[in-house]
């Protein structure tokens, strides 16, 4: 018993030291020094490619209709609006979906209201488009996602339609090895292009 | 088409890894590896042990015990005063009493059920040097238990089981840390984020978008909550963020990982009890009964959200709520039925969002008693007292004493069995009674209707097969969800475990009876199929009324919104 006792508190140090503090901080390291840029978030000059934002403007292309973007604990000031009149996440800071069932009355409601609101903005939805993330900051939409907002992005800058498609084609990322995952296109880097053409 | 190629590349991944790495875990507990000994070594001179001192599985089953009550002790201390301690950037005060107690309860059983969201609760201290450490040694605890039952096959005439201390120290070391290690390079090369330097402020002058975003060690993290079938995620969304999963690739590594221990075991079975075709028996009723669950579940999350649907969106893509573009419908259900029958419980979509027949996938799968493939050790262990149950029942159909191994299965050990088998329903069944008739546990729901109850049933369910996945609308950061949470999951971790360390025990004295031709077989097709059965029958007729209230009459209710 006393033996236990000893041997379980000598193997719970031995193991924090291991597998907790050793472990995280020789990983940090190897992170670190191979592949900072995805270590540190992969964070450009606009954001980080992998937290999707919220795009207000009809002179860009708009993401999932996720809640406020990204958030974390002291994230005081949420830029809530938008592409997304609703909110999904609640304001608790955290990532999130909004875990609304498949027969739920408010999901029928929330995506009626997403519905109404792309087509006041010429846009026809896809169902990526009036429904909300897992993490509820996605930072993709697919290919066709995009394309159903062409009208919008035209009517605003002016840009011709074939010159938006094409720009939809040159920033389409392809699935992983052809078949991982689904083709996709990182909205922050669509609109950052999408800029420079202006 | 990609789905179907993404399959293919999942049984030949796993098909390796099930061959190799099943060989090298006999190895390792067999005491044939020793390419760590300079670490090895030291660990057992501090500890006063070695290899030689084998104990009876009562020592072996009292130093566990023992080890989880200090491993319990360390983690709660750590979340009631993370806020004196270092590694904590973002200031987070200490976690609340009963919080505390869920989530020491909940890592301490692999369960890995989160009352919190990660990203504005824990410390980087508790994350590192409580819950990851807990990750590793969890699933190291299941798997030596594991070990202990399949000694009792392998060994004959013997009182010992083995030594706790050197099972831990070599699953830890030489399965565990490699394999873990070179994994979390790997998802910090995708994209997964690995830092100690707290949260990141960005301001994008394009849409005016000022964003305040969590960081963490988190890839590394990501690795051994995948491999140990834990699924306790870094951020409250779990490896639906891009900071956990970033990519199409990690997904699948994700899927990879936390089937390929569960898978692999039953090769080590078969190696050490000397019959490999015992260890693909067993692999078959995994197989089999996975293969099914993802196949309907993949289909009907391929199908459109009713509620999508009633908004007048036809989707081609499947369910989209709830789902990140990057994976896509099929294999999201593919990782949550990988998940949710591995006891792992991450989660890379939001599961309460599922169709009615996909969330019951995820939460039948569960049901099952977490053996298809079930989590590292457990599952091994689960499926061998289904297995002595099939035994036994083929046994009194041929009117023979039944005999799995070579090893008599007489009264006792069919008490110890059926015992483990029943444990988790009537656990989990009760505790659901409670929460649906008491005005706390009926507060917890998001969702209205017979999804409401499905969001309590899954919550116990997940909890006392020690899954740690949910349907995530659920309030559970309240006394009563903390507390009834920690019992489902105590009960359904050690309650299990105890029995089966006896069975092993009981098994390793007996002597072995040699084959004969009245022997009922246990390594064929018909054995396989029985099995199944024993696992279908218990599963279905222990949960089948519950199921009925929830996720059927959720898809039976055409046109009803609730």
């Amino acid at each position: 018993m006393i033996v236990h006792l000893r041997r379980s508190i000598t193997f719970a140090l031995i193991c924090m030291v291991f597998f907790g503090f050793v472990y995280a901080f020789a990983g940090t390291g190897v992170a670190q020094v191979l592949f900072k840029f995805q270590a540190n978030g992969s964070i450009t000059a606009n954001g980080s490619t992998l937290i999707g934002q919220n795009w207000s403007s009809p002179k860009f292309f708009h993401g999932r209709p996720d809640d406020f973007g990204p958030y974390a604990a002291n994230a005081t000031t949420h830029t809530s609006g938008g592409d997304n009149p609703l909110v999904a996440n609640g304001s608790s800071g955290e990532s999130g979906a909004t875990n609304l069932g498949p027969r739920s009355k408010v999901l029928l409601a929330d995506t009626k209201a997403l519905v109404a609101y792309w087509h006041s903005m010429g846009v026809n939805p896809t169902p990526d488009l009036v429904t909300t993330s897992g993490s509820g900051y996605d930072p993709d939409i697919s290919p066709q996602d995009a394309l159903v907002q062409i009208p919008m992005v035209a009517k605003a800058t002016g840009l011709s339609a074939s010159s938006l498609t094409s720009l939809i084609k040159s920033q389409t990322h392809a699935a992983q090895f052809g078949f991982l995952g689904t083709s996709y296109i990182d909205v922050l880097q669509l609109n950052e292009a999408l800029a420079k053409m202006r | 088409m990609a789905f179907f190629l993404t399959l293919l590349a999942l049984v030949v991944t796993l098909g390796l890894s099930w061959r190799y790495l099943g060989s090298y875990m006999a190895a390792v507990f067999d005491g044939r590896v020793h390419f760590l000994g300079l670490v090895e070594r030291p660990i057992y001179r501090l500890l006063g042990t070695s290899p030689e001192q084998e104990q009876t599985w009562k020592r072996y089953g009292g130093a566990l015990i023992i080890f989880s009550g200090v491993s319990f002790i360390f983690t709660y201390v750590i979340l009631r005063v993370q806020g004196s301690l270092p590694l904590n950037p973002q200031h987070l005060g200490a976690v609340s009493p009963a919080l505390s107690f869920n989530t020491a309860s909940s890592f301490l059983t692999n369960t890995n059920w989160q009352n919190y969201g990660g990203e504005t609760t824990m410390s980087y201290f508790s994350q590192i040097g409580a819950l990851t450490v807990q990750q590793f040694v969890t699933p190291a605890v299941g798997i030596v238990a594991a070990i202990v039952l399949v000694r009792g096959f392998s060994r004959k005439n013997s009182s010992a089981v083995g030594n706790f201390w050197v099972d831990m120290t070599r699953c830890l070391f030489y399965v565990l840390l490699p394999i873990a290690f070179i994994a979390g390079v790997i998802f910090v090369g995708e994209g997964a984020v690995m830092t100690l330097a707290g949260t990141a402020t960005i301001h994008d002058v394009l849409n005016q978008v000022t964003q305040t975003m969590a960081r963490g060690p988190i890839a590394f993290m990501e690795a051994i909550k995948q491999l140990g079938t834990n699924g306790g995620g870094f951020l409250n969304a779990n490896s639906a963020t891009p900071f956990e999963n970033p990519t199409g690739l990690t997904n699948f590594l994700s899927i990879y990982l936390l089937l390929s221990i569960p898978f692999a075991l039953t090769y080590t079975f078969g190696k050490m009890v000397g019959s490999v075709r015992h260890g693909v028996a067993l692999l078959s009723v995994m197989v089999l009964l996975f293969g099914v669950w993802v196949g309907f579940t993949s289909f009907a999350e391929h199908q459109n959200n009713p509620a999508v649907a009633a908004a007048g969106i036809h989707s081609t893509v499947g369910n989209t709520e709830g789902k990140e573009v990057r994976f896509g419908d099929t294999s999201s259900a593919l990782f949550g039925v990988a998940s949710t029958m591995t006891s792992t419980g991450s989660a890379d979509a939001a599961y309460d969002s599922f169709t009615p027949i996909g969330g019951m996938g995820l939460l039948s799968g569960m049901m099952l008693g977490e053996v298809t493939p079930g989590g590292t050790g457990s599952g091994l262990y689960t499926l061998l007292i289904y297995a002595i149950i099939a035994v036994f029942i083929g046994g009194l159909m041929i009117g023979r004493t039944p005999e799995y191994l070579g090893k008599k299965i007489q009264a006792k050990e069919v008490k110890l069995a059926g015992l483990a088998a029943l444990i988790m329903p009537i656990t989990v069944l009760i505790l659901t009674g409670i929460a649906v008739s008491v005005a706390a546990g009926k507060a917890g729901p998001l969702n209205a209707g017979p999804h409401g109850f499905s969001e309590i049933l899954y919550a116990l369910t997940s909890q006392g097969n020690n899954n740690g996945s949910a349907f995530g609308g659920l309030t559970g950061n309240t006394p009563f969800y903390n507390i009834i949470g920690a019992i489902d999951m105590l009960i359904g971790r050690f309650a299990i475990m105890i029995p089966v360390l006896a069975l092993g025990g009981a098994l390793a004295q007996k002597n072995v009876v040699p084959e004969s031709l009245g022997t009922f077989r246990t390594d064929n097709g018909m054995f396989v199929g029985l099995t199944i059965g024993v696992i279908l029958i218990i599963g279905g007729l222990t949960f089948f009324p519950a199921i009925s209230l929830g996720p059927l009459v959720e898809q039976l209710s055409h046109g009803r919104f609730f």
